[in-house]
């Protein structure tokens, strides 16, 4: 256990998770299951679809409290969090989702999140005129407009084509790296984890376990080419490994 | 609404034919029943009745919605709310309106509340099943993610809960505020002094068949402007953020 109260910090310890099934059984998608992320530490969760990382993240979340271990978020810490999808409310427009949820922000913090991921032009549109990247980019807009101490990013750019997702890549990096945040991401995406991350925790099929804690080293800008393709592909292996 | 208008006119002439065939005792055709209404309005007989309907409609329908909105939500939230009120809203619902509106009068005598609680009461358990119908279908993608922002209650119920009600709220509305007149006349009947159900009963008594068409007809106006000037208005304020079809 490390000291706690450090700002930004979270513990996370689960002994298990399960869900009931239609039928009564039991279907266990977490085993033991523990790792503590440092003050702006930016951590991805790797593993194959369907081991339980959506869970995870629910659960430290605050989202689904039916599990045994804790979770021990920062002190009052505020969570921002970008869904799978971009849960946006279709009948207010993209300043008022934003504001809705982050009351406390500033015009001129507004300001620079809409200057940077290119949304200016949208403030008064409603989602339903969106295309998805725009309202996937609005999702991230909010959830850096509450000035998180803790960042859940849940497989944010699942299903944008490559170029766009490498775009809106770029613009979460440079998002964090103004104001580093705690962030735990969720992808089943190397590229975006060796990218994003300082660290990468691979999980195994459920019920899932961390496998290894991989160590990116910083600065992700040092890194030839030549290495990060290395790293993936120590990576994919050790992946495709516990798949089997 | 050149078709509104061919249609229109078409049931005023079938009006009028029916009226030389029954003869104008039993049916007045369109020119008397409309002078009848002028002579109606002209004495301030049929402001001030219209008036008496018109404020008991909208104090009823309002009663009847925001607790039928409130109980419909709760019960579509709560599973163990829903059990406990099931049993009292399928009384309510098979209650003939009729039954209701004489206990309310013997109970509570000849008054105003009674008359009003009556058609509240009627209206109540209507409202409460569609807002209830609204409520269980409420996504609850976004209850999370208001979870995870911490928005307050207040915010949540006025950006994230009511419009998804909106359309469940509108139906209520429409289909309530037709029930609440229609059953507001007939309480004027049985026990009110005034109001358009109170002047249809004398009419019936004198058997003037000219002044029941009158007053229905003034009535039905006054809800047809209501309807085009209010209900809709709102209707497309409530639904201006759906994208237009092109």
């Amino acid at each position: 256990m490390s000291p706690a109260g450090a700002r930004g910090q979270l513990d996370l310890n689960i002994k298990q998770k399960s869900f009931r099934t239609a039928s009564g059984g039991k279907f266990q998608v977490l085993g033991e299951l523990a790792f503590t992320l440092g003050s702006g530490e930016v951590a991805a969760l790797v593993g194959p679809s369907g081991c339980g990382k959506t869970t995870l993240l629910r659960i430290v979340a605050g989202l689904d409290r039916d599990f045994e271990g804790g979770v021990a978020l920062p002190a009052h810490g505020t969570l921002g969090m970008v869904f799978q999808e971009p849960r946006l409310l279709p009948w207010r427009t993209v300043e008022q989702n934003v504001r809705l949820a982050a009351p406390r922000a500033t015009d001129t913090g507004l300001d620079t999140l809409f200057q940077v991921l290119g949304l200016k032009a949208h403030r008064d549109h409603y989602p339903g005129e969106l295309s998805l990247g725009l309202a996937r980019r609005v999702a991230l807009a909010r959830a850096f407009a509450v000035e998180p101490d803790l960042l859940l990013l849940d497989e944010p750019f699942v299903s944008l084509d490559d170029a766009l997702a490498a775009r809106l890549r770029e613009e979460l990096a440079e998002l964090v790296n103004r104001r580093p945040v705690t962030t735990l991401l969720v992808t089943h995406n190397l590229e975006e984890a060796i990218g994003l991350a300082d660290r990468l925790l691979l999980l195994s099929v459920s019920p899932a376990r961390i496998l290894a804690d991989v160590p990116v080293v910083r600065p992700r800008a040092a890194h030839t080419a030549a290495e990060l393709a290395a790293l993936r592909d120590k990576i994919a292996q050790r992946l495709s490994q516990t798949c089997l | 609404m050149g078709a509104r208008l061919v249609s229109l006119a078409l049931l005023i002439a079938v009006w009028y034919a029916g009226s030389q065939l029954a003869g104008a005792r039993l049916l007045p055709d369109p020119q008397a029943v409309a002078l009848a209404v002028l002579d109606e309005g002209r004495s301030g007989a049929l402001a001030f009745n219209l008036g008496a309907t018109l404020a008991r409609v909208a104090v009823a329908f309002i009663i009847a919605m925001m607790l039928g909105s409130v109980i419909g939500l709760i019960m579509g939230r709560s599973r163990i709310a829903d059990r406990l009120g099931d049993p009292w809203l399928i009384v309510l619902l098979n209650l003939p309106a009729l039954v209701i509106i004489v206990l309310a009068y013997v109970w509570a005598g000849l008054t105003e509340t009674a008359a009003i609680a009556a058609v509240a009461l009627n209206k109540l358990p209507i409202a409460t099943v569609t807002v209830r119908e609204g409520a269980r279908s409420l996504d609850h993608a976004l209850d999370d993610m208001a979870q995870v922002f911490r928005m307050g209650a207040w915010t949540r119920l006025r950006h994230v809960i009511l419009p998804q009600l909106a359309p469940y709220l509108a139906a209520a509305a429409r289909s309530g505020l037709s029930l609440v007149w229609k059953i507001v006349l007939i309480v004027e009947l049985l026990g009110r002094p005034n109001g358009v159900g109170f002047e249809i009963g004398v009419a019936f008594q004198l058997f003037d068949v000219t002044r029941i068409l009158a007053y229905a007809l003034a009535f039905i106006a006054v809800m047809l402007a209501i309807e085009t000037f209010l209900v809709q208005p709102l209707e497309r304020h409530v639904a201006r953020w759906r994208p237009r079809p092109a």
